[in-house]
């Protein structure tokens, strides 16, 4: 048969065909104006910096915080910061979703026959995000001569494995708690004070925090193993509070089960779904 | 049968949102679609009819997976919407009148491209049907286009054909003509009638535009307060709701001998009697009243008139309120 058997390539070579050229349409459109692209990069650039000048500050007036000196600090905030560009830069878009509720946009997206999050999360590509990413890696590739790392062929892996594994942890988090939006639509400010907030705490040690809160970063909103956990093991030293040292290790496994939570959730938020009216 | 629905019904909570509480207190559930019952055949075109928040978005946004029902039990095309929400979007079109499933700044030709992969349709079958929608719906000029350059009327020729790029065998609109002026509107209601026609294709179609369902829907369903009030052959419903039709009849000269015609409800003369409406109810024929009217005076011309779709519908609502 003549036909192209439309197939071909497999379910990956479909979402090729689907994704990329939305995609690329979205970056096409930013990319056109260079200049201006390159002072948004800047802006979020300087949105991350802003953070390390706030830790610089604090260890001009102490050596230690929460038990750690300036560049184990340092290094839990570049990998935190890589992880939540990059998380930023997947599912960053998902901010609009009360838009896409109150407008009753989303009803399309409900028509077509692809998932309502994978529609959500292309239908922009804020490339712009990648300016928090450039700086974090900026900080750890300063940051990797200095802190005292116990170097060994799995903290080679681990170190590059955690900005991925925290990336979807973050991600995660994001899922969950922007599907609020489908309960209460003003309920973006709750949404973003958990994603910004935990986003935010997981540039510092836990040991910072008040134990309620430390508990809440590990067990419910998982924000501690997106950089401070995988720290510990990098750096080969007891966690000052005593937790089991296997969690050190545990961040895929967190990632996963935050996935499926978030997945749950998700799903039963779209099923409550109440359309815009008319 | 393409769509099978028994005892739908769909609540929302109202009065929990922040600029309600004041009023309202407690939050309270509110039936929008309050046990509806629906039948429909393959090839069937229907005309949802209601007025403002009756319920017919809700029912439609039910049967095409988007709203999840509160009770009831639902199949479309062979499907629950709600659990095969994705098979079942790639068996319809959609097409919203108020809102556009098109990628607003990719040209036209780019959305097409787009949803016919997404859809998984064979290229050379995705050109073809391209081709026929183009030439129909005149949508050559426009290709190249960004969708939000485009008129109203350009657009939903768009959106007619994204809907239907996948051969879907179920076509639902929701309110297509709103807004479009009446020569959009009337190249839209043909090109929906040779889709239903030549294709096949059910059309499921909401509107407060009564002449879409005169010149587009064989079947009627009107809705009112979550409830059909009435379900029928658009003949049916006029004959039983739409009050009398009318002869119209011009005269070579006056014709008192006119007068007291069977079946003739009540006459008018105008013209100097050189013109005379007769009204009559559904139990005279129209082919015999002209047959008696020709046999008795010499005619220059004459009319029936149906009684219009407003009429059906305004009485229907009104036997509906008096129900309820």
């Amino acid at each position: 048969m003549a036909e192209p058997d439309p197939e071909r390539g497999g379910p990956g070579g479909y979402r090729r065909r689907v994704y990329r050229p939305l995609l690329v349409s979205r970056v096409r459109g930013q990319l056109a104006y260079p200049l201006s692209f390159a002072l948004d990069v800047l802006a979020q650039a300087i949105g991350q910096a802003v953070e390390l000048v706030v830790i610089l500050v604090l260890f001009s007036r102490v050596t230690e915080l929460g038990g750690f000196t300036a560049d184990e600090v340092l290094l839990i905030y570049a990998l935190a910061g890589i992880s939540f560009g990059l998380a930023d830069l997947a599912v960053g878009q998902l901010d609009e979703l009360p838009r896409w509720i109150r407008t009753g946009e989303l009803d399309v997206l409900l028509a077509r026959p692809l998932p309502v999050l994978a529609q959500l999360i292309t239908a922009d590509l804020q490339l712009r995000r990648l300016g928090r990413v450039i700086v974090g890696l900026a900080v750890l590739a300063a940051v990797l001569t200095r802190a005292p790392v116990a170097w060994s062929p799995l903290a080679a892996v681990l170190l590059v494995v955690t900005p991925l594994v925290g990336t979807v942890i973050i991600g995660a988090i994001w899922v969950a708690t922007c599907a609020v939006s489908f309960w209460v639509v003003e309920g973006r400010e709750l949404a973003s004070a958990f994603t910004y907030g935990s986003a935010l705490s997981t540039a510092y040690p836990i040991t910072v925090f008040a134990p309620w809160l430390r508990r809440l970063l590990t067990f419910v909103v998982p924000a501690a193993f997106v950089a401070y956990f995988p720290v510990l093991a990098l750096l080969d030293r007891p966690d000052p509070l005593g937790l089991p040292a296997a969690l050190r290790y545990a961040a895929p496994l967190v990632a996963m089960a935050a996935t499926g939570v978030a997945a749950l959730v998700w799903r039963s938020a779209v099923r409550h779904y109440q359309g815009a009216g008319s | 049968m393409i769509v099978h629905a028994v005892g739908l019904r769909r609540e929302f909570v109202v009065g929990r949102r922040r600029w309600l509480r004041r009023s309202s207190g407690a939050a309270r559930r509110v039936a929008a679609v309050d046990g509806i019952d629906l039948r429909i055949e393959a090839g069937e075109t229907i005309g949802f009819l209601g007025p403002n928040g009756a319920g017919k978005s809700t029912t439609i946004k039910m049967l095409t997976g988007i709203l999840v029902p509160t009770a009831g039990t639902l199949t479309v095309c062979g499907l629950d919407p709600v659990t095969r929400r994705r098979d079942l979007a790639r068996r319809i079109g959609v097409v919203f009148g108020q809102r556009s499933a098109l990628w607003w700044d990719l040209p036209l030709a780019d959305s097409f491209a787009l949803l016919g992969a997404i859809h998984r349709v064979p290229a050379a079958v995705h050109r073809e049907r391209l081709e026929r929608c183009v030439e129909v719906l005149g949508l050559a000029g426009i290709l190249a286009t960004p969708v939000r350059q485009l008129s109203l009327g350009q657009r939903m020729r768009g959106e007619v054909t994204a809907a239907l790029l996948h051969a879907p065998p179920l076509l639902v609109l929701d309110e297509p003509t709103v807004g479009l002026d009446l020569v959009s509107k009337e190249r839209l209601r043909v090109f929906l009638r040779e889709v239903n026609v030549r294709d096949g294709v059910t059309v499921l179609l909401t509107t407060h535009d009564l002449p879409d369902v005169e010149r587009l829907c064989r079947r009627v369903v009107v809705i009112d307060r979550g409830r059909v009030v009435a379900d029928d052959g658009l003949g049916t419903l006029r004959g039983r709701f739409g009050g009398p039709r009318e002869l119209v009849v011009d005269l070579a000269a006056p014709a008192p001998q006119l007068d007291g015609l069977p079946g003739v409800t009540s006459t008018v003369v105008e013209a100097d009697g050189l013109r005379r409406r007769f009204a009559f109810g559904p139990a005279t024929n129209a082919a015999d009243l002209v047959a008696e009217v020709t046999r008795r005076a010499e005619v220059r011309d004459l009319t029936v008139l149906e009684p219009s779709i407003e009429e059906v519908v305004r009485s229907l609502y009104s036997t509906a309120q008096h129900r309820g």
